[in-house]
């Protein structure tokens, strides 16, 4: 058996709203905040598997949160429990681990990977103090869960959650969303001279770092999102 | 599997080779990534990711895409230039226990012959003329479309290179026997077709090209009946060994390609699926020559 062989048995797979899901699959694993896998659930066609972040993970399970967009996560949606997904490895860096006030800020299906790294900021550091935003286009998901992670969850439907957020406030910013939310972040971070972490998203074929398709340009050069990232500083890819 | 043993094994222009499954260039880095996940040294050869004599960035904007059965991608051979391989990659690819083939490519005549110049010297089996990727801009030349133009790279390059030369050819090449039998008479020991094919998408919303270079270049399964066609043609029409590649996804697809008249076959858009899907298709492979009685590849290269 190898890596993308490797078959684990879905749990649960909720409707949160029009056209995000959570879906919760058993599966062993050392999955870290920000990381991400490649799943399929489908033989040969689509191509590709599709990379989702890590919404939560326990030794046991992964949870996933993904937006319906295309093929594929269609037919993520369709999975029930006792079904089988392809999950192989988890793939990509971390968010750093940060004490102090903390905020996450995410946009959209951009808060998936905001839970586990709540959690786990927390948990590493019970005085950090850990808030986090996020910004939904028409309908909010998940709120409640988030309220048991963080000290306190600020939300906009429909606006820009990058307006409810005073970046001077904090020692640390991570977010995940939109690249133009995240950009717009990283000026109001840089303007409070409080240090941003972002996580990037680009089409993937591999995610292991050899198909060359994630290429995002940093002031280090060209680097991978799936391998080199998907988390860098603010400051090295809003260059 | 039952029986007793097969063997696998292939002379390609006198490389001898452990199987006939090679990775395909620029999907598969120099190894080291895939060397995590399972034990690169099984497969029959490895073919670097395309160097040019400097390093580049490759292109920007979407670089995938894609299709119903394939993908499309416009990387634009991103790559540390033949320096870099030497300095970073090269202790390592070199000390692979496997067919260690380098990929060159180049913008100009000049830059391929500097290449080989740089790479003359280095210890690996294999130098893999690419003339043909579709990605990038070379002021209108296109290496691989034209006869005499594929021609001239070829002989210069020969005429240079110490090591094994197989050309990797283009599926949009104009006639590609024709082409195929000038790299033969140029003195190409052998040949590798086809790279991708040059293709199109566009974002209907956004009313232009997905691609900022407007073409890319099409792979996987979906290209893989009409690579199959050109092998079939090129390998009856030349002396010299044929590295079948396209689409090749199964251990049937190789035995495919292999019965067309491919000495060996190369992996590429598969590995991005399975990493380890090459083998799979050496197990496979192996497994049918068992139940079909087949004690050397030999026997069923080209026999269609």
């Amino acid at each position: 058996m190898t890596d993308t062989a490797r078959m684990s048995r879905v749990l649960s797979n909720l409707q949160l709203s029009r056209d995000f899901f959570l879906m919760r699959v058993a599966e062993p694993n050392e999955a870290k905040m920000g990381q991400f896998y490649m799943l399929r659930s489908w033989g040969m066609y689509p191509l590709l598997s599709r990379p989702l972040s890590v919404y939560d993970a326990d030794p046991e399970t992964l949870t996933f949160l993904y937006k319906v967009v295309g093929q594929g996560t269609k037919l993520f949606s369709g999975l029930r429990a006792g079904d089988s997904v392809a999950t192989g490895r988890a793939l990509g860096n971390t968010f750093p681990v940060v004490t102090g006030r903390v905020a996450l800020v995410g946009g959209g299906v951009g808060i998936a990977p905001l839970y586990l790294t709540a959690k786990t900021l927390k948990k590493m550091d019970a005085s950090t103090r850990l808030d986090l935003y996020l910004g939904f286009s028409d309908e909010a998901v998940l709120c409640g869960e988030f309220e048991k992670v963080g000290d306190r969850v600020v939300t906009d439907v429909g606006g820009f959650i990058t307006d409810r957020i005073s970046p001077e406030d904090y020692d640390w910013v991570l977010t995940c969303g939109p690249e133009a939310m995240m950009r717009a972040l990283y000026g109001k971070c840089e303007k409070a001279g409080t240090k941003l972490y972002v996580s990037m998203e680009r089409r993937m074929a591999c995610g292991f770092g050899v198909c060359l398709a994630c290429g995002c340009d940093t002031s280090r050069g060209r680097k991978k999102v799936c391998v080199d990232g998907p988390v860098f500083p603010a400051e090295e890819v809003f260059i | 599997m039952r029986g007793g043993a097969v063997d696998l094994s292939v002379d390609f222009a006198g490389i001898k080779m452990k199987n006939p499954v090679v990775l395909a260039s620029g999907t598969c880095g120099f190894g080291r990534e895939l060397a995590e996940r399972f034990d690169v040294e099984k497969l029959g050869g490895l073919a670097s990711k395309g160097l040019t004599l400097k390093a580049r960035d490759g292109n920007s904007g979407v670089r995938i895409w894609e299709t119903p059965s394939g993908i499309m991608n416009s990387i634009g051979l991103e790559n540390p230039g033949v320096k870099g391989f030497i300095e970073k990659e090269l202790d390592w690819f070199g000390s692979l226990n496997t067919a260690r083939i380098v990929n060159l490519g180049g913008h100009c005549l000049d830059d391929y012959l500097e290449g080989v110049s740089l790479l003359n010297d280095l210890d690996f089996d294999i130098l893999e003329l690419n003339i043909s990727c579709p990605n990038v801009k070379q002021g209108g030349m296109n290496f691989g479309v034209k006869t005499e133009v594929a021609r001239e790279v070829v002989r210069r390059v020969r005429g240079v290179c110490r090591h094994r030369l197989s050309v990797k050819l283009s599926p949009n090449a104009e006639d590609i026997v024709e082409l195929a039998r000038a790299c033969e008479e140029e003195g190409a020991d052998g040949l590798s077709l086809t790279n991708t094919f040059l293709a199109m998408a566009v974002d209907i919303y956004r009313r232009r090209p997905v691609f900022e270079n407007t073409y890319a270049g099409l792979s996987g399964p979906a290209i893989k009946p009409i690579s199959l066609r050109m092998v079939h043609q090129v390998a009856r029409g030349v002396s010299i060994p044929v590295m079948g590649i396209g689409g090749i996804s199964t251990w049937q697809d190789a035995v495919e390609f292999i019965m067309a008249g491919a000495t060996a076959v190369q992996i590429g858009t598969a590995t991005f699926i399975k990493p380890d899907v090459a083998l799979d298709v050496i197990e496979g492979t192996a497994a049918f020559m068992k139940e079909e009685r087949i004690e050397s590849l030999e026997e069923i290269r080209g026999s269609i």
